[in-house]
């Protein structure tokens, strides 16, 4: 039953959007209708009704009675309402307007003198000609021009037109202000010439003016508008359904009353009611009026907003169509796997297939595949043989046969397995990283397993994050993704010239660690940790050999090196000394590495981390090669996890103890602090307070007592990180670079510090002061959220309260700020998603137009590049000297 | 009023209109139709400077921190 589509695909040449005119509608219409019910007490559709069966058949079994296919061959047929009296189309109110306003009442011709028409004219004329798309710009001003107070055509006076939202229109005569009914102003309409309509920036031939006052209104078919049975048989009709039905009753009764010859006020009543109703059925959010409703008190959802928006057709249904091959599950971390692997549980692996064509070579193994079919991992779902039927493996009692019958041509849609290409996406989809090609690997288990290195690409991490994987389905969908989108193609990101896939967390702490100076190991440390890490050779010679043999981590990290690899860096533990001594730092934090021997320094964020331009990792990216930078951080970094997890790294608020004599420095500080607010002050009551220029008095004092508590919190935290221990847990990890700052842990074991609210001091609460705890009009640092105590003292009621507000607007400052970034990459992407950089280096729009002579105005690929530039001096002249 | 020279100021780049030969080389160079360049209204100051008329091109020579010289061309259109 597969209707071959072949011969009926056409590609759309262009698209022209033009006003439906009453003769179109009624050509376009198989049926005019004239009552406002569906179905009869039978169950059949009403001749005439909103079901009529000339409207294309929706019920299975039936003919359609115009083209005489049946449901789902017939597309549906557009009927016709006439309308008792016109109506405004609301979407066009405002350009009727306009045009009301442009043109004679009496004649239709524009309100410009005789000289500037001709001069429009022949301006139109050659616009017409040279810039077809300028017209627009040119009727714009022709519409402000065109505003004489007399006709220069008919002598006529002009009155003022007032356009009152949605659909009114009124016009100031001297008698008075009368309201203009639809048919005078589709009158007025009617009467400008077609020469003119074109000055206003219409084509007479597919949008003559008086079309935007219907007359006839298009009923849609009921494919459109279908109504559905419930289980208790009653049937329930779409929205649009009920607000045609509306537009009818009102329709039948105006002509009724117009034909019986009822009042004026009457029929004007029924006439603004229909305009209503036809109104609410174009558009029922039209600002000004009610939205139409449901008898449940549901506001309608009629056809702009079946539409609009992120629920509409466009944004729902079109672009955002489900698709087949595709999974979503939880991911969770794995170290063991390569950065380019992705972990697929089997039970995904049984359901995603590929096609592979049998051929000799590989018939073998088909046939192993199709035996096990569909619920053995290695095997098939489906065969599709050579004439197109297709097999389903899932029912057949002997799949051995069928294994055997399986010949050269057929296709088998085989399970994935390891090593099959697929792709990986995170949402929100906001850079190309996003969506990444990854290499199968099928494991037990429910969860989607990735390297933690890929984390900060998709922006993952493992409290619940799901994630969708794709299967391309032809080889060169496969190809392409293989050479373009796998992960190690993206080490490099294209936002700043730097890796953006690197260590992150315990990947750093464990390369500190191990590449500390005092970390020796013995020969069975050494081969354990270089055996977890996949390393096959020789143990170097070791680098202390009396009384016991040793070797260092650095020696050990070295064989993961590049041979030939030059380097030298700064460690993130860097103190920033006035005179770096470079080899010789006593921190060990110059790094240096020399024909692929780490000799000085150690690795930490700044070597290998995750977004580290200029680093070690970005130099083994550039100059080697991304094969090599995978197979560094498959195996080098699987060694550093290897140390932490044998070494042990951990991290409890006891151990964040100060000795005596620091709590007391820390302790002054603060006190010297709390003087110096006190000070501040005692001088701003006394008025010697000096105001600091584009400031009032009150925000001097504000501000220089932020700085005062701003500054010892920072002294504060200064002293605690000088009096912790070196192998401080927390210490390491903010020193390396690895998780944390100074700044978190001076909050663990100094000082909270100031609590801001959009970057002021506390200030709201009670009249005058914060909470009832303080005086009125007390400024003291105090009252207004600063936190004298550290996490662990643990903070008394008062400066919890601060924290928790502090704490409440970065919440509410991170939700406000993602909902307004989203809608701004969406209108960015919309702008952008058409251009494309061509062979000869411009960026072109689909037509050929060109955006930039060169992409970037210099053709820079900024992940090629060295953080922007084009050469890096720096390393060239290093490479000169070490020669 | 006195008349202030654009050219002068530093941030202005340079830009001069193109004959009707670098015109067409320019047209074969590219491929293109002359509104496929991107447009500069003709009451943009440079047009006016430069004395530019609806239909002509214009060079604009950019400094540019790394190429050195970015070259791009407006196609100067009325309004």
């Amino acid at each position: 039953m597969i209707m071959s589509l072949e011969g009926l695909i056409k590609s759309i040449g262009s698209i022209k959007f033009e006003i439906l005119s009453p003769d179109t509608i009624r050509k376009m219409s198989v049926a005019n209708i004239v009552t406002a019910d569906t179905y009869d007490e039978d169950g059949l559709p009403i001749d005439g009704g909103l079901m009529d069966r000339r409207l294309g058949t929706i019920e299975p079994g039936q003919k359609c009675q115009t083209c005489g296919n049946r449901i789902g061959q017939c597309p549906g047929h557009f009927g016709h309402i006439e309308l008792a009296r016109p109506v405004i189309h609301a979407g066009f109110a405002k350009l009727i307007y306009l045009i009301l306003k442009t043109t004679c009442w009496n004649c239709g011709r524009i309100l410009l003198s005789k000289e500037d028409y001709e001069k429009y004219r022949r301006l139109m004329e050659k616009y017409k000609q040279k810039w077809p798309q300028l017209r627009y710009k040119l009727a714009e001003r022709i519409i402000k021009k065109a505003k004489l107070q007399k006709c220069p055509y008919c002598d006529k006076e002009q009155y003022k037109i007032k356009f009152e939202k949605p659909t009114t229109y009124y016009e100031e005569r001297p008698e008075g202000t009368i309201k203009l009914t639809p048919s005078e102003v589709r009158a007025r309409l009617e009467r400008i010439p077609d020469e003119d309509v074109e000055l206003l920036g219409l084509d007479p031939k597919s949008a003559r003016p008086e079309w935007m006052v219907l007359t006839v209104l298009p009923v849609p078919p009921p494919v459109v508008r279908p109504s559905i049975t419930l289980e208790t048989g009653i049937r329930s009709e779409d929205d649009l359904t009920h607000k045609l039905v509306d537009i009818i009753r009102i329709n039948e009764r105006l002509k009724e009353n117009i034909n019986a010859g009822a009042p004026q006020l009457i029929i004007e009543d029924l006439w603004e009611l229909l305009q209503y109703h036809v109104t609410t059925y174009f558009n029922n959010e039209t600002s000004g009026i009610p939205p139409a409703r449901h008898r449940s008190g549901r506001p309608l959802r009629t056809l702009t907003q079946r539409l609009k928006g992120k629920e509409g057709r466009f944004r729902s249904n079109l672009s955002g169509k489900r698709v087949d091959f595709s999974a979503r599950t939880v991911i969770s971390p794995d170290p063991f796997l390569s950065i380019n692997e992705v972990g697929v549980p089997i039970e995904i692996a049984k359901v995603l297939t590929i096609p592979e064509r049998v051929t000799k070579m590989n018939i073998e193994e088909m046939r192993r595949l199709v035996e096990n079919g569909p619920d053995v991992h290695p095997g098939a779902n489906y065969i599709i043989r050579p004439d197109g039927r297709r097999i389903d493996l899932r029912f057949p009692k002997d799949r051995k046969a069928i294994a055997n019958s399986l010949d050269v041509g057929y296709i088998v849609e085989r399970h994935i397995r390891d090593g099959d290409i697929v792709l990986f996406n995170r949402q929100p989809s906001l850079h190309r990283m996003s969506i990444m090609a990854h290499k199968v690997r099928v494991l037990p288990y429910k969860t989607f397993r990735l390297n933690l290195c890929v984390c900060p690409p998709y922006n993952a991490d493992f409290d619940g994050d799901e994630m969708n994987l794709h299967v391309p389905q032809s080889e060169e969908a496969r190809a392409e993704a293989l050479i373009l989108m796998l992960v190690q193609e993206q080490i490099l990101s294209p936002r700043y010239g730097g890796p953006i896939i690197g260590a992150i967390q315990d990947y750093i702490t464990g390369a500190y660690l191990l590449t500390k100076k005092d970390t020796l190991l013995t020969r069975e440390e050494a081969s354990q940790l270089l055996i977890a890490a996949g390393y096959e050779g020789d143990l170097p010679p070791p680098a202390i050999k009396e009384p016991k043999e040793l070797w260092t981590g650095k020696q050990l990290v070295s064989l993961f090196l590049p041979k030939d690899l030059n380097y030298t860096g700064k460690a993130s533990i860097c103190n920033k000394c006035d005179v770096c001594k470079k080899e010789q730092c006593p921190y060990d934090a110059y790094v240096v590495i020399r024909n692929g021997v780490l000799i000085s320094g150690v690795l930490d964020k700044k070597s290998i981390g995750a977004g580290q331009p200029e680093s070690l990792l970005h130099r083994i990216v550039k100059d080697y090669g991304t094969d090599v930078a995978r197979e560094f951080m498959d195996k080098a970094f699987r060694l550093f996890l290897a140390y932490i997890d044998s070494r042990g790294f951990s991290l409890g608020i006891d151990e964040e103890e100060l000795p005596k004599e620091a709590k007391e420095m820390i302790r002054e500080v603060i006190r010297e602090a709390e003087e110096n607010t006190m000070k501040l002050i005692e001088m701003y009551n006394e008025g010697l307070l000096e105001c600091l220029p584009g400031r009032t008095l009150e925000e001097t004092l504000e501000t220089k007592i932020m700085q005062v508590l701003e500054d010892a919190r920072e002294k504060a935290g200064e002293i605690a990180s000088k009096y912790l221990k070196s192998s401080n847990s927390a210490l390491i990890m903010a020193k390396t670079g690895a998780r944390g700052s100074l700044m978190n842990l001076a909050h663990m074991v100094a000082c909270v510090g100031q609590q801001s609210i959009r970057g002021e001091r506390v200030t709201r609460g009670y009249l005058n002061r914060t909470l009832p705890h303080f005086k009125p009009g007390d400024l003291g640092a105090k009252a207004h959220g600063f936190v004298y105590s550290s996490y662990k003292d643990r903070l008394n009621p008062v400066e919890f309260f601060f924290h928790a507000m502090g704490g409440r607007e970065g919440l509410v400052d991170t939700a406000v700020r993602t909902s307004q970034s989203g809608y701004m990459q969406r209108r960015l992407i919309n702008a952008l998603q058409d251009l494309r950089v061509e062979y000869d280096g411009t960026v072109r729009l689909p037509n050929g137009s060109i955006v930039q002579f060169k992409y970037g105005d210099d053709g820079v690929d900024p992940s090629k590049s060295y953080h922007g530039k084009t050469v890096n001096v720096d390393k060239i002249i290093e490479e000169v000297l070490n020669k | 009023m006195v008349k202030f020279d654009i050219f002068k100021h530093e941030l202005v780049p340079k830009a001069r209109i193109l004959s009707k030969e670098e015109v067409e080389n320019l047209k074969k160079t590219y491929g293109i139709r002359k509104e496929q360049l991107p447009w500069i209204r003709k009451n943009d100051p440079m047009c006016k400077a430069l004395g530019a008329k609806p239909g002509d091109v214009i060079m604009i020579i950019r400094k540019s921190e790394i190429a050195g010289e970015a070259i791009a061309y407006r196609y100067v259109v009325p309004w």
